[in-house]
Formats: C-alpha cells, structure tokens, sequence
C-alpha cells in the first residue's frame, strides 16, 4: 500500500482542501527501515514530479537525521539524473549546522587568517543555520518551493525528516503551528514527515497524527517484549532488522478511516514494499496477525456441525431419552397419572435383548429431587 | 594474543562500516576495554584519534593501552592521538544555560580544528573520535540533555563529512526510569552500531567475564546488506586484551 500513499501525495490537494499529510512512525526496534520506508516515499514522489507526473512542480527535503548526501545518493539510485535532481529537489539542510556552531567558529577562523571557505554548498543543498526559529524555518521552506515555479503551476511538496529533531529545538506547539501553516500554505501540494514515537511522550505523536490525513506505523515483524533483555530471543531480534511491518492508515475525507499493512523489507540497497499475501487489508476490528488460523472456513463450519460427539446419545433413529431418575416402567406401562410434560423423559427402549439394568425405585413417596440431606440421621 | 587488526569476534561482528558505535555497559560488567580496544585499533590502523576524558586520567589510558601494545604517550606527541582531559570542563564554570552552551561549541569547535588538521595533513586516513563517557559529559553539563545531544550531533555530521567515526560510552543502567531514559534513546537512534556489555546471563564464571552483544543497526547503504546484524558472544578481560568467544566454545 505504500504505492497507495505515494498516490495519495502525487495527487496532491483538492480544491478547497488542505494538503494532504502522511506521518511516517518508526520506534528503535526498526528505526533503520522506518527511515528506509522515508526515503522510499521521498524518491518516488520527486520521481513521480520530475516525470510529470504529480500535481507539484518539486519537493522540498527538510533534512534534519541524515546528511543531505544520502538522499540525493538513494534518489540517483532509483534513477533520477542530476538534470531532475537540479530541477525538482531542493534540500533544506538542517543537519550539518542546526544552530550555527560552524560558521561562528568559521568566522573566527575567517577573521584570523581568511584562507578557506567552509562551502560544501551544491546547487540545490541550502544550509539553515538557526533551527530554532521556526518563522524563518517556514520562509525559507516556501521560498525553496517557490523556486520550481513553471508555467503558471507553482505546486510543490514538502517531506521533514524528522520532527524528531526539530522538537528538541522547538516546542509542540510551534511544530504544529508551522506544520498546519504549511498544510494550509496555497502552494503546497503535500506534505509528510517522519517521527520517532519512543522518543516521546505518547501525546506528541498523536498531536502530529491529528494534523495528517494519512499515517503508516513501522512496527517490528514479531513483537517480543524482552527482545533485548534475553540473548534467547537474537533471531527474533535479527528479524526485527531486516524486516518490518508497514502499517497505513488512511482518513477519508468522509471521515471514514482504513487501514492496510505491508511488509517491508531491504534488499540490497533498496527498500521493498510486499503486500502480504490474501491479508493485505486488515480488518476494521484489528485483530492481530498470528501464526494460527482464528477463523473457520464455510466447509470447516459445517464439518464441525457434523461431528457426533462421544457423549451425545446415538440414538439411531429412536426418540432420545434421556433418563432423569424418575421411573423404570417400560414405556408401555406408562403411569397414566403422571403428568405429560414428564413422560417423554423415560428409560431406554430395549431394542435388544442381551442386557438389560432393571431399576425399581424404593418408594414413590421420596421425591427425586428432594432437597433433604440423606445424611442428616448421622451422628458424627 | 588476540589479534586486532581483524580476525577476533569483535572486528567480525562490527565490520568496518559503521559510523556511530555506542557502547552500552552497566556497573557489574563496565565497558570500558571496548573503548581501549576501538582506540588501539584506530590508531594502530594508520589513523588519529581524538580522546574525551572524563572518567579517567591520561596516565590511566596510557598505562592500559602500553599493556596492549600501543603506546599512547608517543602517538600523543606525533600528534596522532589528541587528548582532551575534560575532568574539569566546564571550565569556565557557572550554572547559566548559555555558558554551559558556550563550553559546548568550544569544545566542539575544538575537535573539528583537530579534524581539519589531520585531514590537510598527509595522512587522510580515518579519524576516531571517542568520549568516555556521555554520562559524566551530562553531569557536567548539570544535567541538560540538550546540550549534550547538540554537541553529539554536531559530532555526527563531523563523520559523513570528513571520514570520522565516533565511538560512545555510556552507561546503561543509569537510564534504567523510564522518565530520563531520553539521552540513552536519542543515543541508540543515531547509532549505527550498538555494543552491550552485560553480566553473564547465567551467572558469575570464573573464565567468563560477561556477555557482549552487538546490533548492527546499518543504514541500507551500506554494502554488506546480506550479513549478520545481531552477534552475541562472551568475552574474558585479559593483562594484555581481551578475548571473544562463542558461549560453550571454551573449555
């Protein structure tokens, strides 16, 4: 379903809507493959804008964990040239010198011997140097799309990696001000972002999902609460990091909400999405995927009914009696003065004649189910 | 003798790839030989080092490692290992967030000379930063993780731009509450490689001083993506190293 989400993002905004948003999460267990399925969903969409493809003209890349070489490096490995890369990314870099430590200490070295200049700077790599103000954060943003305008469309699309990052230097609030703004902003076509939920409160994750019209959990393939803590347990570890579940879910504009899951995996230096196999869309009730079969099929339903239990009478054919402890009299010796309702209850026809247990009650004046204790007379 | 130049569980099971290692330890079975370890390696490889001290005087360091072979005094004045004692830092003291900040992008500002320098230099081999140990880095800071998690960032950037790696410290069990687990989160986050030092699980053995796992967190890109991501083994702290064997492999 990431193909999905892709689509979701390609298309873009509809008139009289806000953009649509995906918040990608990912917790430690399987933080290298939420990071994966990031930019996976960051190289499709700029190379679904760079064919033409997408509603927006570029992306823009808010690059807080990873430098922004290893973007441009996995978009050039799914195939997108320099010419598109030039043309439909731009990356705001925040990781190499969030709070501008570099440049003051360049400075210093500029003014003592103004030799070399500190510039790594490509084309399309634009350094920002105080995170904190988050008002400078979203001009430098729109400014960054503003520059793919072409003929007439000035879409484009925004992708932060991570929020994460960003909160340790602002506040929720702030983060979320700025999200919405850019939502709302007339410009933007859509927008995602990743997060990683053990980093935080569990409020803060919620927050941002609010603002989104899409979310997809990266959660570990096999859950197992003592994963780290019991050597035991290193294979299902091993699992865990090269495979994970994938898991969408998608607000309607209606309200509605649905959900899918994916697996995801890493092979080679590519990131696969394999929807899994009759189960690609889960229920609405969620229930989790194990390794036995919770459900029955129609044929096991019905082999089920037909299975004669060894306790159940067999009667072959015959009325089923059922002995209550009341009477011996063959049937057709039927008391006439006991009530109908109690006849039917009576003593095993015998169809043949090999054995027979004959049971003749003591006296009729004890009721059956007296509530009488019989060891009352005991003196103990 | 162990050899440390590649051959031993340990080098195997961390390749050569990673960027980030963090090395997690806890009181019963401390970490401290991976670090001595990491540092002879580093520097015995053709590379420099930068080392912040906090836990230990150089004279510690310098005995342990001369046991192992390496002789630190010597690599200190060729200016291939450059050793910060940072027992006293903040230096210029004072409880204000903002000088506290100062100490950081000094500190910082520091390293990246060292870093430059080395790479101008001849030898452009690689360069290991490594700070023993985080914990006491937080104390020193008075406890603001923000600080600390600024200045590790910044360490980071320094190994996708200039061939550095960075190896951590940081004891475990200090993080052990929920509530202040945060540095020990953002750690394991932005490592690539995570190695856990932790008492035998089955108990106390004479030939066995602990266990030792390693995650290989690897980013996809690196090349080995087929190998082995999480190594368990025991290990024995020798005079002279340390040996790293399979469970059941000895004796």
């Amino acid at each position: 379903m990431a193909e999905a989400v892709v689509r979701y993002l390609r298309d873009g905004r509809l008139d009289g809507e806000h953009a649509p948003a995906l918040a990608l999460e990912g917790s430690l267990q399987c933080c290298s493959l939420a990071a994966g399925a990031m930019l996976h969903v960051t190289a499709a969409l700029a190379s679904q804008a760079a064919a033409g493809k997408a509603q927006s003209r570029g992306l823009v890349v808010v690059a807080f964990d990873r430098s922004p070489e290893v973007y441009l490096k996995f978009m050039r490995r799914r195939g997108l040239d320099a010419n598109a890369l030039n043309r439909c990314v731009q990356i705001l870099d925040c990781y190499t010198d969030p709070l501008g430590w570099k440049q003051k200490f360049q400075n210093r070295q500029h003014q003592e011997n103004s030799t070399k200049q500190f510039s790594t700077n490509k084309e399309n790599i634009t350094v920002l140097r105080n995170v904190k103000d988050v008002n400078k954060m979203m001009y430098s943003i729109t400014e960054l799309g503003g520059g793919f305008e072409e003929e007439g469309k000035r879409y484009f699309s925004i992708a932060v990696d991570s929020i994460s990052s960003l909160l340790r230097h602002a506040s929720v609030p702030s983060i979320s001000g700025l999200l919405s703004n850019l939502r709302s902003h007339e410009q933007v076509s859509s927008i995602f972002w990743l997060i990683h939920s053990d980093l935080h409160e569990p409020k803060v994750p919620r927050a941002f999902e609010c603002l989104s019209t899409m979310v997809a959990c990266v959660e570990p393939a096999l859950v197992d609460p003592a994963c780290v803590e019991s050597p035991g347990s290193m294979s299902t570890l091993e699992q865990n990091y090269s495979k994970a579940k994938f898991i969408v879910r998608l607000k309607r504009r209606n309200g509605r909400v649905k959900h899918f899951y994916e697996d995801l995996y890493v092979e080679g230096n590519d990131v696969k999405f394999d929807s899994a196999p009759a189960s690609a869309e889960v229920n609405q009730s969620l229930v989790p995927k194990v390794q036995f079969n919770l459900e029955l099929s129609e044929k096991e339903r019905t082999d089920r009914a037909n299975v004669v239990l060894p306790f159940e009478h067999q009667g072959k054919g015959e009325p089923i009696q059922i002995y209550d402890g009341r009477r011996s009299l063959p049937e057709g010796q039927r008391d006439p003065n006991l009530a109908p309702a109690l006849v039917d209850e009576l003593v095993p026809k015998s169809g043949t004649a090999k054995g027979e247990i004959h049971y003749v009650r003591d006296s009729d004046d004890e009721q059956p189910d007296s509530d009488e204790d019989p060891d009352d007379d005991l003196d103990i | 003798m162990e050899e440390y130049g590649g051959g031993d569980l340990l080098s195997e099971a961390m390749g050569s790839a990673a960027r980030v290692v963090v090395v997690e330890d806890c009181v019963e079975a401390p970490g401290a030989f991976v670090l001595h370890l990491l540092l002879k390696r580093a520097l015995a490889g053709g590379g420099a080092a930068a080392f912040l001290a906090l836990a230990q005087p150089f004279t510690h360091y310098d005995r342990i490692l001369r046991k192992m072979g390496c002789n630190l005094s010597l690599h200190r004045r060729n200016e291939r290992l450059h050793f910060f004692e940072l027992q006293a830092f903040p230096a210029a003291g004072g409880a204000r967030d903002g000088a506290i900040a100062d100490c950081f992008v000094r500190l910082y500002s520091e390293i990246q000379r060292v870093v430059e320098a080395t790479r101008t230099g001849e030898n452009a081999g690689q360069f290991t930063i490594t700070i023993d140990d985080v914990s006491l880095l937080e104390v020193a800071a008075h406890g603001s993780v923000d600080n600390v998690l600024d200045f590790l960032y910044y360490c980071v950037t320094l190994t996708s731009e200039m061939n550095c790696s960075l190896v951590i410290l940081i004891h475990e069990d200090i993080y052990a509450v929920e509530e202040n687990m945060g540095l020990l989160l953002h750690l394991r986050h932005i490592a690539d490689l995570v190695v856990k030092a932790a008492p035998l699980s089955t108990g106390l053995a004479a030939d066995v001083h602990g266990q030792l796992s390693v995650v290989n967190k690897g980013t996809f890109s690196e090349q080995r993506a087929k190998a082995q991501k999480v190594w368990s083994f025991h290990f024995k702290v020798k005079e002279n190293g340390t040996d790293f064997f399979y469970p059941g492999s000895r004796h």
